[in-house]
């Protein structure tokens, strides 16, 4: 019998990590098989590559915290919980999605797990985030926030307004910076001159942290960390997770701006097959088990696809609904 | 009901109490804004006092950070709170528009309903004050082409507390603008409500109805009781109170009844919500109409800082009246 893997640690909360790992990328591949077979049509921004630091950050919130994420977002909402056919539903435009059909890939919302917005818009969750955690601090229940950005969103002023604003009213919120090394083509060395997206806490005199996004247990201690201090009222902290994006900024992405090499050795250490060598060669998974979890979860996803589909989409009456809550409110 | 007489008190006083009133019958409702908190109480004054009884974590001082402030006042009216923020001047909802145009008005469509955004923010216009073209702009136009934006703006002591009220009650995103110039004004408060998208025709008239919302309603009623004493012209005189929601049924009631109508805002005519009310009258009441609409606002330009110049950019009680006589010289 080989030496366990994380000893100490409790093998269902590495299981479960597998299993939410396993799941993102079953429904990543799911859709992308789908887009590319003319099934579906959507802009989609694929988190595969990321999938470790959804799972590490999600399994470190409680029920009653709040997340805010983005348009590259599929992964984070799997792992916080978002129910799995209105999430597919919204992303094809269905009626029955999370929000009627009517906001569409980039903004899957579900409060009852704490999404309270998704945003297409680099850098605007932050400010919300804060607000968000504003709340909770005034709830006083030791609720936290967590918000989720790219690299690209620390060049971009909502974010620096939000962190400073979270720092001087000591907000219980998580900045979780998921680097994956681009911005849209744009690498990071080419949009910003330090070496860490961390070092920008040093100007809101917040903790910064970095660790490796592709390792979900790093992940979920950084982030517990992090959670814990906002829980006590110690304010926020700016946690970097350092992960890759494999497909690139949007499906179709050619990747000629990436050198083959450098996404060849992504490939070589992606997260969700590394994780399942360190559960087997640790002994907390057999072959078996490991693989029957990914099956479970490619039947779940593709069962939930072939039912979405079949799903209508929002009737001309939704149209005009929604818009404010006035009454008799239309044009 | 008792007999006491009503209280006259300055639009500022009637939005200070309006606030006080939200704060104390409401623990969801929280303050934000750059220095509005005591001894200040904002750079105009309107908060002044509401930090000390309420606490500096309801009336919360910001740093200087637009987006921040709307942000995180989507964020806490998701989270369950009742936020009015405040943006010092309109001019600055430039730096911060998008947490408002795509955000506090869109949440609640994109969702489905699931997140409405129940907030407020307040935002006054210096136009007037002699502070040049980055504190003076009233841009009510970039807020209303943005569907699931509410904007009002009250003209009275009375409607600034009933409108501000109504909004911080309402389930959606309101920008609530206070001209500068009119925080002074007294008047009468009356103590009803006053519902978002109702107007209220100020003065009954038969001949011409002006359509037109806060500090100018002052004009359009000044210029009205100068033509009815001195030429017999009778104006009606229509206060918006609230362009998002809008209350088009009193609108096109009154225009239909006139046939005639000159719109009055202190914004630049060109894409103006002068514009949409024109549209909107000739697109319902094209056979009714027996002269054109007429727009009288500022001139297409900056706001200049010279006061000889200032008083020629926006629009005053001349040009009103230069309107008002066009229109009537119309045959119809
Ligand atoms: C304010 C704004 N500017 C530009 C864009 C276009 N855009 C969409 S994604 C993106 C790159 C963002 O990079 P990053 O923050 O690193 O996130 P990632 O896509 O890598 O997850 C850009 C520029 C946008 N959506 N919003
Ligand atoms: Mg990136």
């Amino acid at each position: 019998m080989p030496e366990r893997t994380d000893p100490g640690r409790d093998t269902t909360v590495l299981v479960d990590l597998y299993r939410t790992m396993a799941r993102i990328v079953a429904c990543d591949q799911v859709l992308r098989d789908a887009i590319s077979g003319g099934q579906v049509a959507l802009a989609y921004y694929s988190p595969r590559g990321q999938e470790a630091t959804a799972a590490g950050f999600a399994a470190a919130l409680r029920p009653g915290d709040s997340l805010v994420t983005t348009y590259r977002g599929l992964h984070d909402q799997l792992a916080r919980g978002v129910p799995l056919k209105p999430l597919l539903a919204e992303m094809l435009g269905r009626a029955g999605g999370t929000g009627k059909g009517k906001g569409g890939a980039m903004h899957i919302v579900w409060p009852d797990v704490g999404l309270h917005l998704t945003t297409g818009i680099v850098g605007s969750g932050l400010p919300v985030a804060a607000g968000l955690a504003w709340a909770a601090q005034r709830h006083g229940a030791g609720q936290v926030t967590l918000v989720s950005f790219g690299d690209g969103a620390t060049n971009i002023g909502a974010f620096h307004e939000a962190a400073n604003l979270a720092a001087v009213w000591e907000l219980p919120l998580i900045l979780l910076c998921q680097n994956n090394g681009y911005g849209e083509h744009t690498p990071v060395a080419g949009h910003q001159r330090i070496a860490s997206v961390a070092d920008r806490a040093a100007a809101y005199a917040i903790p910064g942290v970095t660790v490796d996004g592709n390792d979900p247990t790093a992940v979920l201690d950084a982030v517990t960390g992090a959670v814990d201090r906002a829980r006590a009222g110690g304010g926020p902290t700016l946690v970097e997770a350092v992960t890759y994006r494999l497909y690139g900024h949007v499906f179709g992405d050619q990747m000629g701006y990436v050198d083959p090499a450098e996404l060849a050795a992504a490939w070589q250490a992606e997260p969700l097959e590394r994780f399942r060598l360190r559960l087997v060669e640790g002994g907390v998974l057999t072959d078996e088990e490991a693989l029957a979890i990914v099956e479970a979860a490619t039947a779940e996803v593709d069962e939930a696809l072939a039912d979405v589909l079949t799903w209508p989409e929002p009737g001309p009456e939704e149209l005009l609904t929604d818009v404010t809550g006035f009454p008799g409110e239309s044009p | 009901m008792t007999d006491a007489p009503t209280p006259t008190v300055s639009v500022r006083a009637a939005i200070t109490r309006a606030l006080g009133e939200a704060l104390a019958g409401d623990e969801r409702v929280v303050l934000l804004g750059e220095d509005i908190a005591d001894p200040g109480g904002g750079v105009f004054g309107v908060t002044r006092g509401l930090s000390t009884t309420y606490g500096a974590d309801r009336v919360r001082d910001t740093p200087i950070s637009e987006q921040a402030i709307v942000g995180a006042a989507v964020g806490a009216a998701l989270g369950g709170l009742r936020p009015v923020a405040e943006i010092m001047f309109m001019d600055f909802l430039a730096v911060c528009l998008d947490q408002l145009a795509n955000h506090a008005a869109k949440l609640r469509y994109m969702s489905g309903g699931l997140t409405p955004v129940p907030m407020v923010v307040r935002t006054a216009v210096g136009g007037g004050l002699g502070v040049g073209a980055q504190h003076s702009q009233m841009l009510e136009a970039w807020l209303t082409h943005v569907p699931g934006l509410q904007v009002v703006v009250p003209s009275t002591p009375t409607d600034a507390r009933g409108l501000l009220h109504s909004a911080i009650a309402s389930d959606d995103p309101t920008v609530f603008i206070e001209q500068v110039p009119l925080l002074s004004f007294k008047a009468p408060l009356e103590d009803r409500p006053v519902p978002l998208g109702l107007a209220e025709v100020k003065r009954p008239g038969t001949d011409l109805t002006v359509v037109t919302y806060g500090r100018q309603v002052h004009d359009a009623l000044a210029v009205a009781t100068t033509l009815a004493e001195e030429e017999g012209i009778e104006l009606e005189i229509l206060d918006l109170r609230s362009l998002a929601p809008l209350d088009t049924d009193t609108l096109l009631e009154s225009v239909g009844r006139t046939g005639r109508a000159v719109v009055l805002h202190e914004a630049v005519v060109t894409g103006g919500f002068g514009a949409e009310l024109a549209a909107l009258l000739s697109e319902h009441l094209f056979g009714q109409l027996r002269a054109p609409v007429l727009r009288v606002g500022a001139t297409p330009t900056p706001l200049p800082y010279a006061k000889s110049l200032e008083r020629l950019a926006l629009p005053g009680r001349d040009r009103l009246l230069q309107a008002v006589r066009r229109c009537m010289a119309h045959p119809g």
